[in-house]
């Protein structure tokens, strides 16, 4: 199985799999209070790393660091490198609006813009000089989040109409559109219902072949059933990161095995 | 019922009669006040009733009853709301988007937000002389259309940024996140999504505040309106009248006559009105639909 040697050597550090994105001691503050604290890992290409911790660990943080939509908050600081690509997502020659572009989000609730189906997934493509064949992004988008068959004939209708979990895979289509290096999911089947939910495991499962997904979940089953890698968080810290298999069967650290056994958080 | 006690049953009782009580005195507010307007404007109609027609909207004010219309203050109307428009829309809408989107929240912003609440305070007087000062006599725009819609677009223009704000910031941050997360810049994300979101919004203040410039007076009156135009203006830098001061005017005259030609004015300024307010709800009805 190609797939269990890819992972043994990435956990041999020997690299086989690149890494997209290198977090080096990143530390976020709000107003001077750590929310992240001196956090290091790798995330490697065509994974799926999951980040888990209880409420307020600072795992949403971490993730909309890696696309600079922290900048967003008032008196937020951000302290450390986070390279993508060699480049540090963070230098001051960087602008924040070409990483948003490369770095995809998806966010916890479904937020589709109050327009039709076909403006939602044409809008950032047109903005960002796309010009190709809008049809054709539209319809491969759509295909690749698996929707385009439940709404090829409605098109041009509005996005709110459809249901949560059509909206959630809409707005995975709209970041597909923008063609992302990295697709981040803040929670994304946290508003919706367990059809819904195995709807979108199954299409992150699809879409890994082509992109770095980096998702964010409260929910450790749904972690230990997609993800590749695991980092566990808890008050800021990374507690421990390695592969899935190995966080959930034979974690190094106490603290992180008593998560995963359900014993708190 | 069984399953409430006497004590429990008396208690609920209670609770309805005094919800029905509060419910009746809310309904005795609406309704008196309802009544009220009724009979001012019956009265109005009844007065002015006869007096409107087609050549009552057609003429010049004259010495005479029986010959004056109201032309040139329906003209001069119109003229000036087109201008405040054009003038205050702008301002105010990109006030509003600039301290809600861009400007950086701090003190200074805060000390803006405050002094904004304060000058939708002001008296409408004040305003007049302070247009009589700036526009009249420091830019030398004499008498003119355009120094009466400049002085008005000031006193609405606090009243356009607060409702302004109130309809941007009613838009969720998760759509403003939405096209930022997709390489869009603040002002992408801003004319594409923020802007078409709170249009609804604010095109409500922006009626409401034309409304009030419609009906106002005293400014108008403060950098010298004409009250007797026997013409119609040609250009913003024209001499005017406008249908407040034409009606104030006629109200002053003894004549009884004139008096009731005062209740026709005030019925065209009435329709002009709630013609302005129908097309703000056309307007939003149409823009909803589209965002739903």
């Amino acid at each position: 199985m190609s797939m269990t040697e890819s992972r043994t050597t990435a956990n041999q550090g020997k690299n086989a799999v690149p890494a997209v994105l290198d977090i080096r001691d990143v530390s976020v503050l709000y107003s001077g209070k750590a929310a992240v604290k001196n956090v290091s890992c790798k995330i490697l290409k065509n994974r799926i790393t999951a980040i888990i911790g209880p409420s307020g660990c600072g795992k949403s943080t971490l993730l909309r660091s890696l696309n600079r939509m922290n900048d967003f908050v008032d008196g937020v600081t951000i302290e450390g490198e986070i390279l993508f690509t060699d480049q540090n997502l963070y230098s001051s020659d960087v602008d924040p609006v070409e990483v948003r572009r490369r770095i995809g989000m998806v966010f916890q609730k479904p937020n589709p813009f109050p327009k039709s189906i076909y403006n939602n997934i044409s809008w950032g493509p047109g903005i960002n000089g796309y010009n190709g064949s809008m049809d054709e992004l539209v319809e491969r988008s759509l295909t690749q989040a698996a929707l385009w068959e439940e709404v090829k004939d409605r098109l041009h209708e509005s996005a709110l109409n459809l249901s949560g979990g059509q909206q959630q895979r809409l707005c995975i289509a709209r970041a597909l559109a923008m063609e992302p290096q990295v697709l981040l999911m803040d929670e994304p089947c946290s508003a919706l219902d367990p059809i819904s939910t195995a709807h979108i495991e199954d299409l992150m499962f699809e879409l890994k072949s082509r992109y770095t997904i980096v998702i964010v979940t409260h929910n450790m089953q749904q972690a230990a059933r997609i993800s590749d890698f695991t980092a566990f968080m808890e008050m800021g810290n990374l507690i421990e990161f390695g592969e899935t298999d190995q966080i959930f069967t034979r974690p190094n650290i106490k603290r992180t095995e008593e998560y995963v056994t359900g014993r708190f958080g | 019922m069984a399953f409430s006690s006497e004590r429990e049953k008396l208690n609920l009782r209670k609770r309805h009669a005094r919800a029905r009580g509060f419910a009746f005195l809310c309904a005795l507010v609406t309704w008196s006040s309802v009544l009220i307007l009724g009979i001012l404007l019956f009265q109005v109609c009844i007065d002015g009733f006869g007096w409107l027609d087609w050549e009552f909207i057609n003429s010049f004010p004259s010495r005479f009853p029986d010959r004056a219309g109201i032309k040139s203050a329906l003209v001069g109307t119109m003229w000036l709301i087109s201008l405040v428009a054009a003038i205050s829309i702008p301002v105010g809408v990109s006030t509003a988007l600039y301290l809600e989107e861009f400007a950086a929240k701090g003190r200074l912003s805060k000390l803006i937000e405050v002094n904004i609440a304060n000058l939708a305070g002001v008296p409408s007087i004040v305003y007049g002389i302070l247009g009589l000062a700036v526009f009249v006599r420091y830019f030398a725009l004499g008498r003119s259309l355009i120094s009466g819609a400049l002085t008005m677009s000031l006193l609405i223009l606090p009243i356009i940024i607060i409702a302004s704000r109130e309809a941007i910031r009613t838009v969720p941050m998760s759509i403003r996140y939405a096209a930022l997360s997709l390489g869009a810049t603040r002002w992408q994300t801003t004319w594409a999504h923020v802007l078409p979101a709170s249009f609804p919004g604010i095109m409500t203040g922006v009626i409401l505040s034309l409304s009030r410039a419609i009906g106002e007076t005293a400014p108008i009156i403060m950098i010298g309106a004409l009250t007797f135009v026997a013409f119609l203006p040609a250009g913003p830098m024209d001499s005017f009248t406008v249908l407040s001061i034409q009606i104030y005017n006629w109200v002053a005259r003894p004549q009884p006559e004139f008096h009731d030609l005062a209740a026709a004015g005030i019925i065209v300024l009435l329709a002009v009105l709630l013609l302005m307010n129908a097309t703000a709800i056309y307007i939003r009805s149409k823009t909803e639909r589209r965002l739903k």
